[in-house]
């Protein structure tokens, strides 16, 4: 074995961290840098709040009188029902938004600087994925100012419920943004994705409607459609009292959706890992 | 894929590495002689397309080593698979005792790259990009923030560190991409056409510094170009032309192989036919390039008077020159450097996706 000050690589590698935090020192500053660039853009920040309301008011206002919430919510406006799903509709945006720019980091060239950087593959999607996580949660929640207009008072409970939906619906998108983003070059394909794909899925969440109005197969591909769960626990979150609004128990949504966040983690993360005789980036 | 379980020492690490690959020595990972860098036999295809034909050199430890060659040689599809970007069709590489195809990591950690193509986030300042670049090599806090002052020192950048990137002129910019390579003290710097875009002034610079880092710091340089005079500045050289290695060693042996003069001729009219009735004549061997007579000659300012009076009127210029590394390039090729059909597209592109 040569010495150790004749072979820097073996010097180096001992003033180095263990490899677990590596991990985490890899994630936090990919994290760091999407919430740093995300707040320097101060028309995305505005656009992603503003939006969001803009629909809830005038979509919220304007199918009110010829909306029926379902058997015993009759008397809940629109307004009112439409709230979560407002919500939703910011976190869905902020979390494509913020996967949006792995495709502008590939064609930018920054991937070039994290791809042959010596940490597991995990913390590359981790950090992306949980700083377009943040964004989206923070952005959804900082929409719950806006319960007292409803007449919504959460409790202690609702709001835990609230949150927990809030951050598992985001971390769910981001990562299904990131999957899907991953080997995608223009944001213009990108774009035919959401259209096709990703508003669907937001549409038939129980956003606009609940599944128990729905029939037949509309009513099979809400129940498939995860984002279905996390609509349906923020629902039970925000309306504790109004239990028929919401369909099922928000510790089963949860469940199912958590389950569907680790399933596109996961393919996100293979897809990052799987290296191949064609160019990385 | 990352193998290496978390906490493992680098030398258990490497002597691992070098077990599974059953090298000559398991014992000795690397010693003074060995090659510091080790490609061997290197295939790799894109499609249909063969990108690199079986390369195979060594680089020793603290060289300052050259891939030279026109776009579309192979030089940027062998910095990727060295960078770990990608994975070779088949052959095997080595850098610092490891495999970039087994065990990326490992040689990750020994690597520093600046790309052709910009790398750094513009829309961060510089020190911002630096942070993010240390913390992505497990460097943390103080000791990191030390040794970020001293790389923009090292790059005359300490004064713009808190401007963002975007900001800054393209040589600057350059200077933080190298900055950037070189913050977690690489045993090994790769450098993909370094200089793109910047003016000459600059390039000597970079150059310069390039020099000083092997001589003060024993880094290994390796730089792909296809310039002449920056192969010039380098200890060897790889010639490289259509996925093919055509020369390797210093510029002044790959210069010394040609010996003579070389001689260039302009035709009044016919190129082929004169170079027909020259080689008739005084039996050299004449090669016609770019509509030009080209020959080697010892001794050219002797030949070239009985050669004038031997064609009266039909040559309309006359050019000796000692050899340049461009000769070498023809004496292995048979065609002039830029002749070849482009393998990314543009000269000054990025690199291809």
């Amino acid at each position: 074995m040569a010495s150790t000050v004749a072979n820097p690589t073996v010097r180096i590698g001992r003033a180095r961290q263990p490899q677990s935090s590596v991990l985490w020192s890899a994630a936090y500053t990919l994290w760091q840098r999407e919430l740093v660039r995300f707040y320097r853009q101060k028309s995305r920040v505005v656009g992603v709040i503003a939006s969001p309301l803009l629909f809830w008011i005038v979509i919220g206002s304007g199918f009110g009188r010829s909306f029926n919430a379902g058997a015993g919510a009759a008397s809940e406006s629109y307004l009112h029902y439409f709230f979560p799903g407002a919500l939703v509709m910011i976190v869905l945006f902020t979390s494509i938004f913020s996967m949006m720019s792995l495709i502008q980091d590939r064609n930018e060239g920054f991937l070039l600087s994290v791809l042959p950087a010596p940490v597991n593959r995990a913390a590359i999607v981790l950090g992306k994925v949980l700083g377009g996580t943040t964004l989206a949660a923070v952005q959804g929640l900082i929409f719950l100012v806006f319960c007292p207009m409803i007449g919504v008072h959460l409790t202690l409970a609702g709001f835990g419920i609230a949150v927990a939906s809030t951050l598992l619906t985001a971390f769910a998108l981001t990562s299904l943004g990131f999957a899907i983003a991953w080997k995608m070059d223009s944001a213009q394909a990108f774009h035919a994705i959401i259209n096709l794909f990703l508003l669907p899925l937001w549409l038939l969440s129980g956003a606009l409607f609940p599944v128990s109005s729905a029939s037949g197969w509309l009513r099979a591909i809400m129940l498939i459609n995860p984002l279905t769960y996390g609509m349906d626990a923020l629902r039970t979150g925000l309306y504790p009292e109004a239990r028929s609004m919401a369909q099922f128990g928000p510790g089963l949504s949860l469940l199912i959706l958590a389950g569907f966040s680790l399933l596109v983690f996961i393919a996100a993360l293979v897809a990052v890992a799987k290296r191949s005789t064609r160019p990385a980036a | 894929m990352e193998r290496y379980s978390s906490g493992q020492d680098i030398e258990t690490a490497m002597t691992m590495t070098t077990r599974t690959l059953h090298l000559p020595d398991a014992s000795v990972i690397k010693s003074a002689g060995d090659p510091i860098v080790l490609v061997d036999n290197i295939v790799h295809d894109y499609g249909e397309r063969r990108a690199l034909n079986g390369i195979s050199f060594s680089i020793d430890d603290a060289e300052l080593f050259g891939l030279l060659g026109p776009n579309g040689s192979g030089k940027t599809t062998l910095f990727r698979i060295l960078t770990t970007l990608m994975l070779p069709t088949s052959g095997r590489a080595l850098i610092a005792g490891a495999d970039p195809v087994t065990n990326p990591n490992l040689v990750r950690r020994s690597i520093g790259i600046v790309y052709q193509a910009k790398s750094v986030d513009i829309k961060l300042t510089v020190r911002e990009n630096l942070k993010h670049q240390g913390h992505l090599y497990g460097l943390w806090g103080a000791s990191l923030n030390r040794r970020i002052d001293e790389m923009l020192e090292r790059v005359r950048l300490l004064d713009r560190a808190n401007e963002l990137v975007e900001k800054l002129s393209g040589g600057m910019q350059r200077r933080v991409e190298v900055a950037k390579g070189l913050l977690h003290h690489p045993r090994v710097l790769l450098l993909d056409e370094p200089t793109t875009g910047l003016d000459p002034g600059a390039r000597r610079d970079l150059w310069q510094y390039l020099s000083e880092l092997r001589d003060q710091e024993g880094v290994t340089v390796v730089a792909t170009t296809h310039l002449m005079e920056e192969a010039e500045r380098c200890d060897r050289l790889a010639i490289m032309s259509s996925g093919n290695l055509v020369a390797l060693g210093t510029p002044n042996e790959l210069r010394a192989e040609i010996g003579a003069d070389i001689v260039e001729l302009e035709a009044v009219s016919d190129a082929e036919g004169l170079a027909e009735r020259i080689r008739g004549r005084f039996h050299v061997a004449t090669q016609v390039l770019n509509n030009k007579v080209r020959f080697e000659q010892d001794e050219a300012h002797r030949f070239i008077p009985p050669l004038m009076e031997s064609f009266p009127g039909e040559i309309n210029s006359v050019m000796v020159s000692k050899p340049s590394l461009e000769d070498v390039f023809i004496r292995r090729t048979g065609h002039r450097f830029w002749n070849e059909v482009g393998e990314q597209g543009g000269t000054n592109g990025k690199h291809g996706r």
